[in-house]
């Protein structure tokens, strides 16, 4: 996922841009590298991979309250390591950071944390499940059943989440490449959680429910120099069927893309470059960016000719590393509700 | 016709270079001192800022343990998964450089030197083995530390990942927790989160610019002094200067020159000079500032621990601030002389005494001033409290002394001459009082600094001798040996017990009582204290009575803040109140103490153990020796008394050093004014000794006289300086000190110091009117006889 590896790139500008994928199973700096054919082991792999250079737990959700307003919710918890491994106290190499956000039809509500992996301020365990970052926190007896936890100086959340379907595993059965030159993350999602719970926002509290949406990913290695963005849709049709796709900006104008298309009952194909398209409609000027939140996206193997527009076109994300991310709706071809998150708008 | 003007008006100045030149160092000298000072002052303040910036000090409210100085990591960790977002702070020392740890990760945005610590993560160094600190403060650490320069970084302060700084002090906990701005909306209390920390507000954190506050007030009080003493000589000489083109600009009116013309050339002409002036003086100030600050900063340093860079920067705040004043200064000067041009009669007789004589009526006037002034010193010191009143109170004593010296040195002149009868004593006196109109504004100049260096060495003396009494009451053990651990403190404690050495073990902790925040000792009382303790007051026995667990003792600065007096009851904690039984003096301690016995600490902090022993021994060498290799005690933990001492007493010495270089300073500066005044009355004078020349008195004998008279006026000046000068340090010690330290100093009388800088004056003003006397000596006598030839 792309806005991941742009920050993962931001925060690695020097050790780690000057070198390209090596095709081995360890990088130059010792960090393993995804390797095609992989077999997962759950819930371990659930966990924490502090040999590889950068990991996320993603959770993004569509809401609705009982007088219709619609919500959307982001949580993510970020690893990155300094150097591949673990240590104890504060010699580990482990770096977290997470993100929260909350976005309405007319205000987006965003906040980040930081800790250091070794003390016990941040982490994931597999089972039961964990992942933490100070009071925020996802977790259950099984990655199934989760709590939500999380909130900043002007919001908070409380949810519970119940997975509907089985996980899904992009690309090459969880094996998915980045960029033509071969950069690629093990990558995998739950996209069936049936979310509900309360929203703490400066007007009260509101109950919600929806669906969520959680990607699991790791890798050690970034984008390729002639990549500059990023631009990411997970859709929810009305029907049951749901689409992942991102599209990689380079900079010679052109794009690599990939996508899966997600039976209801969570059968996966995924598709190669070009199979999926994303053109933008319109642009909001937010933040100082212009930013396309307007946009068209193909599938012509699966009729999909859709047009996704922002619930909140300024759902920016102004925080350290700065962002675009919030609800869409779909209409075209097939409706619904997804996310959308986009990078490099700079 | 602008050019004619222009150059009829500046050739007065070739005709007069001292005056010119009098103008000129006139500014320089006034710019100088003040903006040297202001220079001192400003790199100071900048070197507090980035110590806070560093620290986080009055930045953020910070969480500290209720007990001890240690805070481990979990409670660290607890407090972050409760959702209060704190950032840690581990505190230590490394030779002389205090080593700060901290987390850049959770650190707020822009705290201190966490930028150059992401910066260092971000560029790919796992847990960076690094020290982040200033060129000076980085060469004073062990070579074998990699230190980055930072030189945003305070002075003595080096940054580093808390992970290395716990490895670099052994440690494996913390210090203190930040408390970042923006908490979440939902955290539960801090109390149930954090039972054993206390929230610190960041105002509350001892300021050390508010400690240091004193010695510059010192300096900006001398900076001023002369500022004030140089504007005296720049008055006198544009005052002069117009009195001598009186005729110039009648003739120039005369000559069809109109008024607003003369008046807009005269103020460029004026203006642009005192720029070059005001110029030369900041470059004068920069370099006073450049010789002064090791010294300066080695005071503040010794002092309060405050840490000053050692190098000095060219910053606006000071030059510009020094530029303005002289320019404000001179205009203000330059608008009453305008202002008398502009109503000057187009042909008015050209009377150059006139303005002389004529404001010898103003001494009623300044003297009405003085007793009002001085009247509202009284009014002032009786009545009002607060340091603006204490200002107040010596605004005025100080103006009010200089306008009353006109009036109190005529009175003593008519005295004199009204007890002479020989002739040419008479003439001398008579002279002499015709002369302090023209003088006078020199001889107040003398005044205001020969009493500002009375009032400061006597409070700078009166402090030393406290100091050093202060200094052998609580350093009267000859070893002080400090512990980490409890373990450690039983063996000390067992280990000298066995050897029948007496020890008086320390423990301590912050803690609040009477809403101020304050440190509490619990001490194990012994001959020692009971012989070389000295209180400001108290009940009969204290120590007795503290020993028994039924009193505390405090010191002054907190009895003072707290409005507590012997007897009163100290809430010790919320359900122990003891009497109070003594109050000690603790000079130059910013924080309030409470000192209990070693039981009732005990009972309040049962976790506690001593960490600081003081020793009695007659051998405190061998005693050292021993603690070294049987106990395992740190070299570096174990100081003996004389090297304490020595430091205190180095530290007062390089006061002394910064004083004394600004006495010379000031007496310089008004000697000059002496000089300058003298020189200029020298050519107007010629008309008034020429008859005393022609009836017989030689011109040797005349210049004789005239450094007797300069002598003689600087003796008045002197001692009616005198006290002026003590009413000064009484303010000082009495007034300004207490509201701004919490402390009272006894005043005592340093008779021989004063005789120093008296005769220092005198010397000054005989050094001044030494050349004007030379050259009365040899003025030609053809000079003076055309005195009877030309009548003016």
């Amino acid at each position: 996922m792309n806005a991941r590896i742009v920050i993962f790139l931001l925060l690695w500008p020097v050790s780690v841009a000057a070198q390209g994928f090596s095709g081995l199973g360890a990088d130059a700096d010792g960090f393993t590298t995804p390797l095609p054919g992989p077999v997962f082991s759950f819930p371990a792999d659930h966990g924490a991979h502090p040999e590889y250079r950068i990991e996320w737990w993603y959770l993004t959700a569509n809401l609705m309250s009982a007088d219709g307003t619609r919500y959307g919710l982001q949580w993510t918890l970020f690893r990155t390591a300094l150097a591949p491994g673990e240590a104890a106290g504060w010699q580990s190499p482990q770096v977290w950071f997470a993100h929260a956000a909350v976005t309405t039809p007319n205000r987006h509500f965003a906040t980040e944390r930081f800790a250091r992996g070794g003390i016990g301020q941040a982490g994931v365990t597999a089972q039961p499940f964990e992942a933490w970052i100070d009071e925020w926190a996802l977790k259950g007896a099984s990655f199934d059943k989760l709590n939500l936890r999380a909130g900043g100086s002007d919001f908070a959340y409380d949810m519970q989440l119940d997975a509907q379907g089985p996980l899904v595993f992009h690309g090459d059965g969880g094996f998915s490449v980045k960029s033509a030159g071969g950069q690629a993350s093990y990558y995998y999602s739950q996209p069936f959680f049936k979310i509900s719970g309360t929203l703490t926002l400066p007007g009260g509290d509101v109950a919600v429910t929806g669906h969520a949406w959680l990607d699991r990913e790791w890798s050690s290695q970034p984008l390729s120099d002639a990549q500059t963005g990023w631009d990411w849709f997970s859709l929810s049709f009305l029907g049951g069927a749901k689409m992942m796709g991102f599209q990689l900006r380079q900079t010679d104008g052109t794009v690599y893309s990939a996508s899966t298309w997600i039976a209801a009952d969570g059968t996966t194909t995924a598709y190669p470059d070009g199979a999926f398209t994303a053109a933008p409609l319109d642009t909001t000027k937010t933040a100082g960016r212009t930013v396309p939140t307007r946009w068209r996206v193909t599938l012509p193997d699966r009729d999909v000719d859709v047009t996704v527009a922002a619930l909140n076109p300024d759902a920016w994300m102004a925080l350290s590393i700065p962002y675009w991310e919030g609800p869409v709706d779909i209409s075209g071809s097939h409706t619904g509700q997804g996310y959308l998150e986009m990078t490099g708008y700079d | 016709m602008i050019r004619a003007c222009l150059h009829a008006l500046l050739s007065h100045w070739g005709r007069n270079p001292v005056q010119l030149f009098a103008y000129l160092a006139g500014l320089a000298l006034a710019t100088a001192l003040w903006s040297g000072v202001q220079a001192i002052n400003a790199e100071a303040r900048a070197s507090y800022d980035a110590a806070a910036a560093t620290l986080g000090d009055g930045q953020y409210d910070q969480l500290i343990p209720r007990q001890g100085n240690s805070i481990s990591r979990q409670d660290y960790i607890t407090l972050r998964r409760s959702g209060w977002l704190v950032s840690p702070l581990l505190d230590g020392s490394v030779g002389d450089v205090r080593v700060i740890g901290m987390d850049p990760v959770t650190a707020p945005a822009g705290f201190g030197a966490a930028q150059g610590l992401v910066g260092s993560a971000v560029t790919g160094v796992q847990n960076p083995q690094i020290l982040f600190a200033n060129a000076q403060t980085a060469a004073n650490l062990d070579p074998r530390i990699k230190v980055a320069i930072d030189d945003s970084i305070a002075p003595g302060i080096a940054v580093g990942d808390i992970g290395f700084v716990q490895t670099l002090l052994g440690r494996d906990d913390l210090s203190r927790l930040v408390l970042l701005p923006d908490q979440p909306l939902i955290q539960p209390a801090l109390d149930r989160a954090a039972p054993d920390l206390r929230r610190q507000a960041a105002q509350q954190v001892a300021d050390v610019g508010q400690l240091t506050n004193s010695f510059h007030l010192n300096l900006t009080a001398f900076g001023l002094l002369s500022f004030a003493v140089g504007l005296f000589i720049v008055h006198s000489t544009i005052g002069l200067a117009f009195e001598q083109r009186r005729g110039m600009m009648r003739t120039l009116r005369a000559l069809g020159v109109p008024l607003r013309l003369l008046i807009t050339l005269i103020s460029i002409e004026m203006m642009l000079l005192a720029t070059a002036g005001a110029v030369i003086g900041i470059v004068m100030g920069y370099f006073i500032a450049a010789v002064l600050l090791p010294d300066v900063a080695a005071t503040l340093r010794g002092l309060y621990g405050a840490q000053i860079s050692g190098t000095l920067e060219l910053r606006a705040s000071w030059w510009v601030s020094g530029f303005a004043l002289a320019l404000v200064g001179t205009s203000g000067a330059l608008a009453s002389r305008l202002w008398q041009i502009a109503r000057m009669p187009l042909l008015a007789s050209v009377k150059p005494r006139a303005w002389v004589v004529a404001t010898a009526s103003r001494f009623r006037v300044q003297s009405m001033g003085a007793v009002a002034l001085l009247l509202a010193a009284v009014g002032f010191a009786l009545l009002w409290q607060g340091l603006i009143a204490g200002f107040a109170l010596l605004g005025c004593l100080l103006i009010g002394a200089a306008l009353a010296l006109p009036a109190l040195a005529s009175g003593v002149l008519s005295l004199l001459q009204r007890r002479t009868t020989a002739p040419v004593w008479a003439w001398f006196w008579a002279d002499t009082r015709q002369q302090l109109p023209g003088l006078s504004l020199a001889l107040m100049a003398l005044l205001l600094a020969v009493s500002a260096n009375i009032g400061v060495s006597t409070m700078v003396s009166s402090f030393r001798l406290t100091f050093v009494a202060f200094l052998d009451q609580r350093l009267a053990p000859e070893l002080f040996v400090q512990v980490d651990t409890a373990q450690d403190s039983a063996r000390l404690e067992d280990f000298l017990t066995q050897r029948e050495i007496e020890i008086l073990p320390l423990m301590s902790t912050d803690t609040t009582i009477a809403d101020q925040t304050v440190e509490l000792y619990g001490v194990r009382v012994g001959p020692t204290y009971r012989d070389t303790w000295v209180f400001l007051d108290a009940n009969p026995e204290p120590w007795a009575r503290l020993a028994r667990g039924d009193a505390v003792i405090v010191n002054e600065q907190l009895a003072r803040r707290a409005d507590l007096w012997i007897g009163d009851l100290v809430d010790v904690t919320p359900t122990l109140s003891l009497p109070l039984a003594a109050v000690v003096g603790d000079y130059g301690n910013p924080q309030g103490q409470v000192i209990v016995s070693e039981q009732v600490f005990q009972a309040l902090y049962p976790d506690a153990f001593a960490s600081r022993f003081g020793v009695r021994t007659s051998a405190p060498a061998s005693l050292r020796a021993e603690l070294l290799t049987e106990i395992g005690i740190g070299d570096n933990a174990i100081v003996d008394q004389a090297a304490i001492k020595a430091l205190s007493l180095g530290v007062f010495e390089r006061t002394f050093v910064v004083t004394g270089a600004l006495n010379v300073l000031t007496l310089g500066v008004a000697s000059f004014a002496i000089l300058m005044s003298l020189l200029t009355l020298a050519d107007l004078r010629v008309p008034q000794l020429a008859p005393v020349w022609a009836l017989g008195l030689t011109r040797r004998h005349l210049g004789w006289l005239e450094l007797m008279r300069a002598v003689l006026l600087a003796l008045i000046v002197f001692l009616c300086a005198l006290p002026f000068g003590l009413a000064l340090a009484w303010v000082l010690l009495s007034v300004i000190n207490v509201e701004a330290f919490g402390w009272k100093l006894p005043m005592y009388v340093f008779p021989w110091e004063y005789l120093r800088l008296g005769s220092y004056a005198l010397i000054a003003a005989f050094l001044a009117a030494m050349w004007p006397a030379w050259r009365l000596m040899r003025t030609p006598p053809s000079t003076l006889l055309r005195v009877f030839a030309s009548e003016r």
